[in-house]
């Protein structure tokens, strides 16, 4: 009888469920005003290839398509300006105090980038990997939390910034790779390093190398974000590291093991920003 | 229109007078702050974004001087910038750093850096209040992490003491310890020279014979890049140095730009007397040499300074006379109130 009762309620429970994920979806975007702040959140979800990351697995190496295999030791990236469009138009910059992230490889609490937009239904979805000129000219007391110059240690450990140009790197991926020769044009300290710190934000005073990327993501074919104030709508990218190699400028980890400040850092800026692939949103 | 004009000559006055309260004498009773020389053009330093105060300036001192900022606690700011040097490393071509490693390069001297665009012999720093992350942690100079330094100076009541009397609280932040770096550093100005105190028409100064015909010359044939006052226009240039044998290339490292390539900053010529040897790397040992390669040893490559470059003649044509002359004026430049200043040294 208990039983029975039970199930009862567990189809009526149901039904409601079906019922209220139905008129979820069938619901109108709320009218777009933009102090109508929401909850939003974009996932930065690292992968390599066809596999999951992860960090020092030298037991289970990538390998990129000129065959090299490689594993991986560091990665972290700044993520900024994010901006939102809706399908009619209307588009939202997220206050700029509030746009900076640092996606941390190793710890994956860092992957969101946690934000406030105006309530709607959004198809696209823009962001900088890195850290604009603006903000990588400002007066020190402007640089504080991850942008603080002493923030993550110094550069052979998390710290991303340059003190020689009091800008940031923007994308900093290390790992090693047996195809690395133990001399000048490789690693002269015989660990095999690959070492990518890609930073440049345009100069000061005159133009000079930029290597901030804008990144675009149309919503419509996975998922569109659906911003309201009693949930959390999450978009979902993955972020292949694999492309690094991959990408339109594919090149060997042997013949540019050391990519920093030149010319040619300005290949590997272009390979990330195809990393970004939206997978799904969660509304 | 007549009230204007008295007006400017009021302010005139006023500049002058304030001039004359010298910070040797008087610094030791009251503070004085920042002071522009009148003979100096209007500052560059954002002044209003961190005001100068006693306090700010006595940390940024203590700072200056403090071993903590370098990870074994050895090397301070001093180390490499000392005073009785006009704040250059004298006798050393290349900075020597932390573990008695050597720099690229040659200390610069600290002086007159709030008319200062940028800070570095090759650019790329353009902010004073940004600068000293570099020397802290460059390997070959104080090789420390921000993060240990804040951690270290937080140990110690001497400076939550400093940092509470100078920012309100006791707290250590990036910013708080570069602005009071800032404020000392923009407090080493240098313009008591036998030069200035002519310009500015002070007591009886004038300039010896030789010293004026120096002056000649020198407007001819070197204040197109050395300008007055400052004796710099802050410029980059290549000044046909052969490269040198780590084929530095100056401000190309810090652009990528090619047209960049062996150009350095335009030092400026005060102090000279202390601050042998000369060059971004310290190459010429005595101001004699320094002139002979402006005279016979202009080398041609990527990029060399256009004023270097007379028809086909490559360089300045200076006879020994007029060496003798220009050696002369240089000497004028030398300002020894600077660095015999209590309030800069080490307390």
């Amino acid at each position: 009888m208990n039983n029975i009762k039970n199930f009862k309620w567990v189809l009526l429970g149901g039904i409601f469920l079906i019922l209220s994920a139905c008129s979820k979806k069938e619901e109108a975007a709320p009218e777009f005003v933009a102090t109508n702040l929401a909850p939003f959140s974009v996932e930065f979800d690292n992968i390599v290839g066809e596999r999951t990351f992860s960090i020092n697995n030298t037991g289970s190496l990538y390998t990129n398509a000129g065959g090299e295999k490689f594993s991986i030791s560091f990665l972290q990236y700044f993520i900024s300006n994010i901006k939102v469009a809706t399908a009619s138009g209307q588009e939202y910059t997220v206050k700029q105090d509030d746009s900076y992230f640092l996606i941390n490889g190793a710890d994956k609490t860092t992957r969101f980038a946690k934000v406030n937009v105006p309530e709607g239904d959004y198809t696209r979805l823009t962001f900088t990997v890195g850290v604009d000129s603006l903000r990588s000219t400002m007066p020190v007391e402007k640089r504080t939390g991850i942008l603080d110059p002493a923030y993550g240690g110094g550069h052979d450990s998390g710290g991303m910034y340059w003190g020689w140009q009091n800008g940031y790197i923007f994308f900093k991926f290390e790992g090693n790779s047996a195809v690395i020769s133990d001399d000048q044009n490789g690693d002269p300290s015989g660990k095999k390093q690959f070492k990518y710190h890609i930073g440049g934000f345009g100069g000061y005073n005159a133009p000079t190398l930029n290597n901030l990327r804008t990144v675009t993501v149309d919503l419509k074919a996975a998922g569109i974000a659906k911003v309201r104030k009693d949930r959390q709508s999450n978009v979902h990218l993955f972020v292949d590291l694999m492309k690094v190699f991959n990408g339109k400028n594919a090149f060997s980890i042997a013949a540019h093991p050391n990519v920093m400040f030149g010319d040619f850092s300005a290949n590997i800026a272009n390979n990330l920003s195809e990393m970004f692939r939206h997978d799904h949103t969660e509304n | 229109m007549t009230l204007f004009l008295m007006g400017i000559f009021i302010l005139a006055c006023k500049k002058d007078m304030v001039l004359k309260d010298n910070p040797v004498i008087d610094g030791i009773g009251k503070f004085l702050g920042f002071q522009k020389p009148a003979n100096f053009p209007e500052p560059v330093y954002n002044f209003a974004n961190n005001k100068i105060t006693k306090e700010g300036f006595e940390l940024g001192r203590a700072l200056f001087y403090e071993p903590r900022l370098s990870r074994n606690n050895t090397i301070t700011c001093g180390s490499c910038h000392i005073q009785s040097s006009a704040f250059t490393q004298h006798g050393h071509d290349v900075s020597h750093g932390i573990d008695d490693r050597l720099g690229t390069r040659n200390s610069p001297p600290i002086m007159n850096l709030a008319w200062n665009k940028s800070f570095m012999w090759g650019g790329g720093i353009y902010d004073l209040d940004l600068q000293p992350i570099a020397p802290i942690t460059t390997h070959e100079e104080m090789d420390e992490k921000l993060e240990n330094v804040f951690n270290k100076l937080r140990q110690l009541p001497k400076y939550t003491e400093m940092f509470k009397r100078a920012f309100g609280t006791e707290e250590i932040s990036t910013a708080r310890f570069m602005k009071a770096l800032s404020q000392f550093m923009l407090m080493c100005v240098s313009s008591n020279s036998k030069y200035d105190k002519v310009m500015r028409k002070e007591g009886n100064a004038v300039f010896t014979a030789e010293e004026q015909e120096g002056y000649t010359l020198f407007k001819q044939k070197c204040a197109s890049c050395h300008s007055e006052p400052l004796f710099t226009d802050g410029a980059f240039r290549n000044n046909g140095l052969g490269p040198s044998p780590i084929n530095d290339q100056g401000l190309y490292l810090a652009t990528l730009i090619s047209t960049d390539k062996y150009k350095f900053k335009v030092p400026s010529l005060r102090n000279l007397r202390y601050t042998a040897p000369y060059m971004h790397d310290g190459r010429f040992l005595s101001l004699g040499g320094v002139l002979e390669h402006y005279n016979s040893e202009v080398q041609a490559t990527a990029n060399l300074d256009p004023l270097l470059l007379q028809g086909d003649r490559r360089g300045i044509a200076l006879t020994e006379n007029d060496k003798t002359k220009l050696t002369a004026f240089l000497s004028t430049l030398n300002d020894e109130e600077f660095i015999n200043n209590k309030l800069l040294s080490e307390q």
